[in-house]
């Protein structure tokens, strides 16, 4: 079980390396980065912090604390997914929005050039 | 630039992406037949000369930097000419399987009616026109899923020869479904509480170019417009922001 908590401990301060590099590199932004945080936090504190982790076993009826713990990792991630889903709608969202109005506004863009051509300023 | 040039005016909206094929045709039929109307052509950021040949014919056209897919290029086609003012759109395909005589006939029954869609329906001329197995399958399940729905029979949901008035053009220049725009257009007239009538008209074949919709993509088409339809009647607009 020992080892199994310290590879989690691991993967943990690995993805919290991660998130920090790529904020540094502006890869991710600090608001997106918040719930990959928030996901390695927990996961550490658990693979650490055994009694809470047996808390939380017990609380889930899981006689096995390792896999309450992998229980636990995967709605983690299951939520940060979904969060990532509905950011990414909204992008599309706009993204589609825009492209209409930049394609409408270059529409009429082009007919008024054509009627009122640009002057050459020499 | 096109601009409605009485109090009711129509506009013809034509998407097309790749459709260089049949486009000019498509839009000298149209100006034949309905003289005068303006015609806008929605260009899906084609790979071929569809922009040029809808040019070359007469019509006015808009492209999209990238490429949207078929909800997305209607919609920007009912934006403007909701922005420009037009009171009705009637859509046809870039392709030729729309009979561009049969705009009158949408016309008139969008005027005089009062309701806020017109579809032009091929299963309503007594013909039973030539499908797939597959799409026909898709049809007749569609049917039945939107006669619980809407508690009223529509026999061609999945056509694309449609006619709206300018409160539905006000709705869908708002929100429009992406992928398979039509039978989820229904849903979301219904959820209004618009009404909208089918009128008969023949549909062709395609002048040119291979329908996107194959053997595979006809089941992920119900299974994506099935979730679509139910997405829709639990949508909840309140929240939603506007773009």
């Amino acid at each position: 079980m020992d080892r199994l908590l310290n590879i989690v401990a691991g993967l943990s301060i690995l993805l919290i390396g991660m998130v920090f590099f790529a904020i540094r590199r502006a890869h991710i932004r600090v608001e997106y980065s918040v719930s990959w945080l928030s996901a390695a936090l927990v996961m550490l504190i658990l693979s650490q912090w055994q009694w809470a982790l047996l808390q939380f076993a017990q609380f889930l009826g899981v006689n096995n604390a390792p896999f309450a713990l992998l229980l636990i990792i995967l709605s983690l991630f299951v939520i940060v997914f979904f969060r990532f889903s509905v950011i990414i709608s909204d992008l599309k969202d706009a993204n589609i929005a825009l492209t209409q109005k930049l394609a409408i506004i270059e529409y009429q863009l082009q007919h008024v050039q054509e009627k009122h051509p640009p002057t050459d300023p020499s | 630039m096109i601009r409605p040039t009485e109090p009711e005016a129509l506009m013809i909206l034509i998407p097309a992406y790749n459709e260089g094929g049949s486009i000019r045709r498509v839009v000298n039929e149209a100006r034949k037949l309905v003289p005068g109307v303006p015609i806008l052509v929605i260009d899906d950021c084609s790979m071929d000369d569809t922009r040029t040949e809808a040019m070359t014919a007469g019509a006015d056209v808009i492209s999209v930097p990238y490429h949207l897919g078929l909800g997305g290029c209607v919609q920007a086609g009912y934006r403007y000419a909701y922005d420009a003012g037009f009171h009705y759109v009637i859509r046809i395909d870039g392709d030729g399987q729309h009979d561009p005589k049969f705009i009158p006939v949408l016309f008139d029954k969008l005027r005089e009616s009062r309701v806020q869609m017109v579809i032009g329906s091929r299963y309503l001329n007594g013909k039973v026109p030539a499908t797939s197995f597959a799409r026909g399958v898709g049809i007749w399940f569609f049917r039945q899923v939107l006669r619980l729905i809407l508690d009223k029979e529509v026999h061609d949901p999945t056509s694309g020869f449609v006619g709206v008035s300018r409160q539905a053009l006000e709705v869908f220049a708002r929100s429009f479904p992406l992928e398979y725009p039509e039978i989820e257009a229904l849903v979301v007239l219904q959820r209004r509480q618009f009404r909208f009538q089918e009128v008969p008209v023949v549909m062709r074949p395609r002048m040119a170019g291979q329908s996107t919709i194959t053997a595979v993509r006809s089941f992920y088409y119900v299974l994506h417009v099935l979730l679509g339809v139910v997405v829709n009647i639990l949508k909840y607009e309140g929240k939603r922001r506007k773009v």
